[in-house]
């Protein structure tokens, strides 16, 4: 189950543009890590890097190190997509499959594995929804499309669906900002109960969030205007808001800049 | 919408209004658009009308214009062939519907045109069957496979073969498809010449002018209709869909599956039915592959005879009598409402899909 994440000296870049440098960083199991930072700065692209999603645009290619449990992900022997099916992903805007029903929506990392069996994705499906604080809401139109849901709840889908594969790594890229406050409280009640299973790493522009769900929290900035991204600091979430080693934290989280 | 209506109206009546707007672009426009911002205030507070700005009341009667245009266009078209076919139907001495001999000579005048049809509806299919999962790969390898570089370079190509003039297929499926099928349809009748399909038919296959060389060739020229609009449409799957199925660990493949392939669905059916009703309308082309029979078609794809176009094509010359003509336009009637059923068809597949788009 949940895993420990090693970053090692990662650089990323998107063809010839050098978007993110030299990030070093450690994710301990069942711990919240929050990114923040300003627009631009390569956060996205980090969390993207950690379960290969970022080679997938054209032109993107990573170089350094990403450790799960030890193992490094861009070894040369590793299928990318066996790192996804163990690394779940949720997304900043819901997608969950629209020709797919709530039910299926859900087992689709499991059927894509292969699983058959009726009776198991029935359960994992309960399962998973139910651990995803969907259940009651959705329990008597599994059948329905995934599409006719609120957002909020098609984003709780969306973390259903993540969650359904048992991934050792859940990563959240700012899965609230396109939810209203009331469901983005759901969410985040969500994430403190997901933390006893799974590691999670969440990427936010919302200062107060990352203070509220995360056990530690990293913060990029640009080195300059067309300079690539970097990792600033990394540290307890509560040092972090509180007494940050670095100016270029105090000034962005007390509102000075970005 | 309807209230901008009523006021558009006293200003011109309806079309009238838009050649004479249309028509003397130079002048109106520049004055009313200069004069209605300043006299905006006082309008509103007069008359609570809503106010409708010339450009707008054009525009509309040009838009409404055309979409009448069409409309028209093919209620004239249907009444066209009506007024025709009626006076020869009457004159039928053969069921018309359901009569399987095409005489249109004055002195017998019995026609069916059931056997065309047949013809018609069966080569098209077989040509559909075809065309369809070879269209589907050259789509999917076009949107998902091929390398960047490569995928505008192919897909020009493809939309070349649309360029080609149907005569040129014609030619080339009887003059070398033809002779090259030839022992692939005679190794078909010999080894499956048990399923009526593959039965021996009407035409010589060393020759060729059978329906089978005939579907291959309306097959061909399906081909860029349907890549074509199934490109576009996968081509424009959502990404995030794309990217939610990749971060689940799906393959290419699967990815395919469950994003690419449901949300193209509809946009690949209706893409088919087009081609579908290009090829049942197909003329010369059919025309100058099929041998000419006097033999019943009998449900194998060696048969040769005529399709409803290649029959009305081949008899253009004799259509002197209008009696004589009439029987044949009585034929294209068939023709026309049959692609009207088809589109219909499609039509109601993409309306079933409209949920999940």
């Amino acid at each position: 189950m949940a895993k420990r994440i090693d970053v090692k000296d990662l650089n990323l870049f998107y063809g010839k543009f050098h978007a993110v440098d030299g990030v070093s960083l450690a994710v301990p199991p069942r711990n919240v890590t929050a990114f923040i930072g300003p627009s631009g700065c390569g956060k996205s692209t980090v969390l993207r890097s950690l379960n290969r999603m970022h080679e997938v645009i054209p032109g993107a290619r990573a170089e350094g190190k990403v450790l799960l449990d030890g193992e490094d992900i861009y070894a040369s022997t590793v299928d990318p997509v066996s790192v996804r099916r163990t690394i779940g992903m949720v997304f900043q805007r819901p997608n969950p499959f629209p020709t797919m029903s709530i039910k299926d929506n859900v087992v689709a990392g499991l059927r894509l594995a292969g699983e058959r069996d009726k009776k198991k994705l029935e359960e994992v499906a309960e399962r998973a929804l139910r651990g995803a604080n969907l259940w009651a809401e959705v329990k008597d139109r599994l059948n329905r499309p995934g599409g006719g849901l609120s957002g909020g709840q098609q984003q709780r889908l969306c973390i259903a669906r993540a969650i359904a594969v048992r991934p050792d790594v859940l990563l959240m890229d700012e899965p609230c900002s396109a939810l209203d406050p009331i469901s983005t409280l759901a969410i985040e009640d969500l994430i403190q109960e997901l933390k006893k299973d799974f590691t999670i790493v969440i990427v936010t522009h919302n200062m107060q969030q990352a203070a509220r769900v995360s056990d530690q929290t990293a913060f990029f900035n640009l080195a300059g205007v067309g300079q690539p991204g970097r990792l600033v600091e990394l540290d307890d979430t509560e040092k972090i808001f509180s007494n940050p080693t670095q100016k270029a934290t105090e000034d962005y989280i007390s509102g000075r800049f970005g | 919408m309807s209230e901008s209506d009523t006021v558009g109206r006293p200003g011109g009546p309806g079309l009238a209004g838009a050649p004479r707007g249309g028509a003397a672009p130079d002048t109106a426009p520049e004055a009313p658009i200069s004069s209605t911002p300043q006299g905006s205030g006082g309008n509103a507070t007069e008359d609570t009308k809503v106010i409708t700005r010339p450009g707008d009341k054009i525009f509309k009667a040009l838009t409404v214009g055309s979409g009448g245009f069409v409309v028209l266009m093919i209620a004239l078209i249907g009444i066209f062939l009506l007024i025709q076919a009626i006076p020869s139907l009457v004159d039928d001495n053969a069921n018309f519907l359901f009569s399987r001999d095409w005489n249109a000579d004055p002195g017998v005048f019995a026609f069916g045109v059931l056997d065309l049809l047949l013809v018609t509806v069966f080569s098209s299919a077989f040509a559909l069957l075809i065309a369809m999962p070879v269209s589907l790969g050259i789509a999917l390898f076009l949107t998902q496979y091929a390398p960047r570089r490569l995928s505008k370079p192919f897909a020009y190509l493809v939309d070349l073969l649309a360029a080609v003039p149907s005569i040129i297929y014609g030619l080339w499926g009887a003059y070398v498809l033809a002779p090259a099928l030839s022992p692939i349809s005679a190794w078909l009748n010999d080894t499956l010449g048990f399923l009526p399909i593959f039965a021996q038919g009407s035409s010589n296959l060393e020759i060729g002018q059978t329906i089978f060389t005939a579907g291959i060739v309306l097959a061909v020229m399906l081909l860029p209709i349907i890549t074509a609009i199934t490109r576009e449409v996968f081509d424009r799957t959502p990404p995030m869909q794309i990217e939610g199925a990749l971060a689940l660990g799906a393959t290419k493949w699967e990815v395919v599956r469950t994003t690419v392939l449901p949300f193209g669905r509809a946009g690949y059916i209706s893409a088919s039915m087009l081609g579908l009703g290009r090829a049942l309308g197909e003329t010369i082309a059919v025309m100058i592959i099929l041998s000419a029979t006097d033999k019943h078609f009998s449900w194998t794809l060696f048969d040769g005879g005529d399709t409803i176009a290649s029959k009305i094509a081949r008899a253009a010359q004799e259509f002197n009598d209008p009696r004589g003509a009439g029987a044949y336009i009585a034929a294209g009637l068939v023709l026309f409402v049959l692609t009207f059923v088809v589109n219909a068809f499609a039509r109601s597949i993409i309306a079933g899909h409209k949920e999940y788009e």
